[in-house]
């Protein structure tokens, strides 16, 4: 990429350095060990759906069953897979008796390891075609019917209903959006179960469901062929259901998720240990399946200042490209979030913006960069909010961010109205098309107050990160030291989901996603042990 | 010239020319008709001479219009009251010294963005050390403890850790809506602590965008503050509330 504006190379390299130590420490961490949720994501992909007598999703009632016995530390795949083969019935059916409480998985007999591997694999290859046939589904089409350019037009419905939201979202294409993201129920990040069915009631958003996504899937490739654009599907990959949510998004072809390394942890409060393990195996699915992740680091300047903090976006950006690294995710799928946020009321505001967006662009040079509108100055006037918005549009095409979230004029006041998104959109579209080749017309000032700023950003962002990488991400979480929350390593929501592996756990998926990902596989795994003759 | 304050009117350029601008969509395919079916409708809110300027078609059926009409409704100012809250804004030190002086104790504060609401800008606003436009949040006032609860609190939460920390002051944030759910949030609130028995042991003050201290008193808090609040503003309100009650309460017993 050309460098339009100076930074100082050696920085940048440090930087990384620093992140990856702090990622491969954490690495190990994850490697010896599994979470209820991963679990879960392991019968999901086995094709366990549907819920029991009382709505209790069945892949939680499968791994409930182990945990309470003290038998999921092997992973759930070993005692499902052994029922399976006993009993002689899908992973579904055995799901189905473990319900009705009719089988006990642990009273069935474990099966020879070697047959036991030979299955998981069977299992998983079977699981991971239907991924890759979406992910080759989704290139044929964008193929066919072309998509929108750079950066995306990105809208959010938020109904709470899933058959308003296709309304909604259909409309929103029709305008001219290429990516719908249906924002979920609030709260929802902090349920252990992924709810099921289609859902018609939320708040602040719409449940996501498989079904959901199944829904509005459907609607946005009608909408789509129609309009002769690929229009993408967005949805949430965080939270307690991190690692299913990207399953079901894997199954039902989504192209976005959002996907956040540390968000959870500070902003919601989960347990340090348990996102991180989440994470992991999320981001191994998204990648596989071809899904841009979001990160973000936009909320690291909802309360801070967003100049005083805004080397911490830039050192967070750099901490999820190297756990995205070592869960095989390449910087193609990076969305690295950052967002437009400083006051307006500073003079020169808008050069610091500037410096802000060119400086990720160059950093990252690969990733499509998300980009967030300003929420924080947004103040009921809509009329200054909509200039607001069209500043911030002129930023991205400036200096050619990915995806554009768009901002809406009505933002602090109401979830969006269906003409303020057809506003937000025509604004994109008048700038971006106004001004779409202006980056290449430009080169920075050397020694200019653009140029300084960036300096100043990514020093400031080294330092943190090396600090960071000398005590480690745990700590540096504990001592408050990313947006100033303080987290404890005990603390948080589902801690009593985190399980050690034992020497023989066994997780066919992750083994055949580290295969076909490229990824080493994990000390002691099966397909490491296992004779490579099949 | 002068306006009739008892026939007040929208003024766009001449004095009750009644200018109002408005904008919204309706579910009807765009058109002539859709566009007449506009300027009807503007007709009906009471305008006169309404005028579709813009017309655009969201797809799905639905149709956005801006449409300027003139309003024939007047008010009379003259007759206008609002409740206000009736207390003196102090600044950070002032607010220090009248706890020192005047209460001679620590206050304990606390704060949640409560229900479903996941937007904390309101209550980090005015709790957070750093505050807000350059305004100390309330943890940064050595005369009282503050608590931030964060967002999405359950109202049951609030009130059992408000007895837990004895607070004198609970401060509760409402930002984003959708379909009114704020408000059912809010009345919540007060239904729960009058059941237990525990409204008058707290200062109870609502705050957000769409908060008003009229709204506020109708909900059954002591007060309510909107956009633009700062720290200062509420807790200079909250300082002399509880200062007058605890009069009220020693003169009570002193009765007695």
């Amino acid at each position: 990429m050309e460098q339009k504006l100076k930074l100082d190379q050696a920085q940048i390299k440090r930087a990384r350095k620093a992140a990856e130590v702090i990622a491969k420490d954490m690495d190990e961490f994850i490697a010896k060990r599994t979470t209820v949720a991963v679990e879960r994501t392991v019968l999901r992909l086995m094709g366990v759906d549907g819920v029991d007598a009382e709505g209790v999703p069945l892949p939680n009632v499968v791994v409930d069953h182990l945990l309470e016995k003290g038998e999921l530390s092997q992973g759930v795949a070993t005692r499902m897979i052994g029922a399976m083969l006993y009993l002689e019935q899908s992973a579904q059916e055995v799901a189905e008796r473990v319900a009705q409480g009719s089988i006990d998985l642990t009273e069935i007999p474990l099966v020879d390891y070697p047959i036991l591997v030979h299955t998981g694999q069977k299992l998983a290859m079977e699981g991971l075609n239907k991924i890759a046939a979406n992910r080759l589904q989704r290139d044929t089409m964008i193929k066919q019917m072309g998509e929108g350019k750079k950066p995306y037009l990105y809208v959010i419905v938020a109904t709470g209903d899933i058959y308003e939201d296709v309304v909604q979202g259909k409309s929103a294409a029709r305008q001219g959006a290429d990516i719908i993201a249906v924002i979920r129920s609030t709260g929802q990040s902090l349920i252990d179960y992924v709810p099921y069915g289609a859902t018609r009631e939320g708040f602040g958003g719409t449940y996501a469901t498989q079904e959901n996504f199944r829904i509005m899937r459907q609607a946005l490739d009608e909408v789509g062929k129609e309009v002769g654009r690929y229009i993408r599907l967005c949805n949430y990959c965080s939270g307690l259901c991190m690692p299913e949510i990207a399953a079901m998004g894997a199954l039902e072809r989504l192209d976005v998720m959002l996907n956040d390394a540390l968000y959870g942890i500070l902003f919601r409060d989960i347990n340090m240990q348990r996102t991180l393990i989440d994470q992991a195996f999320s981001r191994m699915i998204n990648s596989y399946a071809g899904i841009i992740i979001n990160t973000g680091e936009d909320n690291y300047l909802t309360t801070a200042d967003a100049i005083e903090a805004a080397h911490t976006v830039l050192a967070s950006q750099f901490i999820n490209e190297q756990f995205a690294k070592f869960a095989g995710l390449p910087p193609e799928q990076m969305g690295l979030g950052h967002a437009f946020e400083i006051n307006p009321e500073i003079e020169d505001g808008f050069l610091l913006e500037v410096a802000q967006a060119q400086m990720a662009r160059q950093i990252f040079p690969d990733a499509p960069l998300k980009y967030m509108p300003p929420t924080k100055h947004m103040t009921g006037n809509i009329f200054r909010g909509h200039i607001q918005d069209a500043m911030f549009n002129l930023v991205s095409v400036l200096t050619g961010q990915g995806i554009q979230l768009l901002g809406m004029m009505t933002e602090a006041m109401h979830t969006p109205h269906i003409h303020d998104r057809q506003l937000a959109i025509e604004n994109a579209q008048y700038i971006f098309n106004n001004a779409r080749h202006l980056s290449e017309e430009i080169y920075f000032k050397p020694g200019g107050r653009i140029e300084k700023r960036a300096q100043e950003v990514l020093d400031k962002a080294v330092m943190m990160l090396e600090e960071v990488q000398e005590i480690g991400l745990f700590a540096a979480l504990e001592k408050g030291m990313l947006a100033d929350v303080k987290r404890s390593l005990e603390g948080g929501k589902g801690l009593d989901g985190v399980i050690e592996r034992t020497d023989d756990y066994f997780n066919p998926f992750e083994d055949e996603l580290r295969e076909r990902l490229k990824l080493p596989q994990r000390e002691g795994a099966a397909y490491e042990r296992r004779s490579y003759t099949s | 010239m002068n306006a009739d304050l008892t026939r007040v009117k929208p003024y766009g350029d001449t004095l009750d020319d009644g200018m109002v601008q408005l904008s919204f969509s309706l579910p009807v395919p765009a058109g002539l008709e859709a566009k007449e079916a506009a300027r009807q409708l503007v007709m009906k809110m009471g305008f006169d001479d309404p005028q579709v300027y813009h017309m655009k078609d969201l797809g799905e059926n639905y149709t956005f219009f801006i449409v300027y009409g003139k309003c024939q409704h007047t008010i009379d100012f003259t007759q206008i009251r609002v409740p206000q809250v009736k207390s003196q804004v102090m600044n950070f030190y002032e607010i220090n010294q009248f706890i020192r002086d005047k209460i001679g104790r620590k206050l304990v504060v606390i704060g949640a963005c409560t229900g479903t609401d996941a937007h904390t800008v309101g209550i980090d606003a005015i709790i957070n050390m750093k505050g807000y436009n350059g305004e100390y949040g309330l943890e940064r006032y050595p005369e009282i403890d503050a608590y931030n609860l964060g967002s999405q609190v359950p109202n049951e939460e609030l009130i059992m850790k408000a007895v837990e920390l004895n607070a004198d002051v609970i401060l509760v944030s409402q930002v984003v809506t959708q379909k009114g759910v704020h408000l059912t949030n809010l009345t919540e609130l007060v239904d729960l602590l009058e059941v237990e028995g525990l409204r008058d042991r707290f200062i109870l003050i609502c705050g957000g965008p769409r908060i008003s201290h009229e709204l506020a008193l109708e909900l059954g808090y002591d007060a309510g503050f909107g956009p633009g609040s700062l720290a200062p503003d509420v807790a200079s309100y909250f300082v002399q509330e509880l200062l007058q009650r605890e009069k009220h309460r020693n003169s009570y017993y002193a009765s007695n």
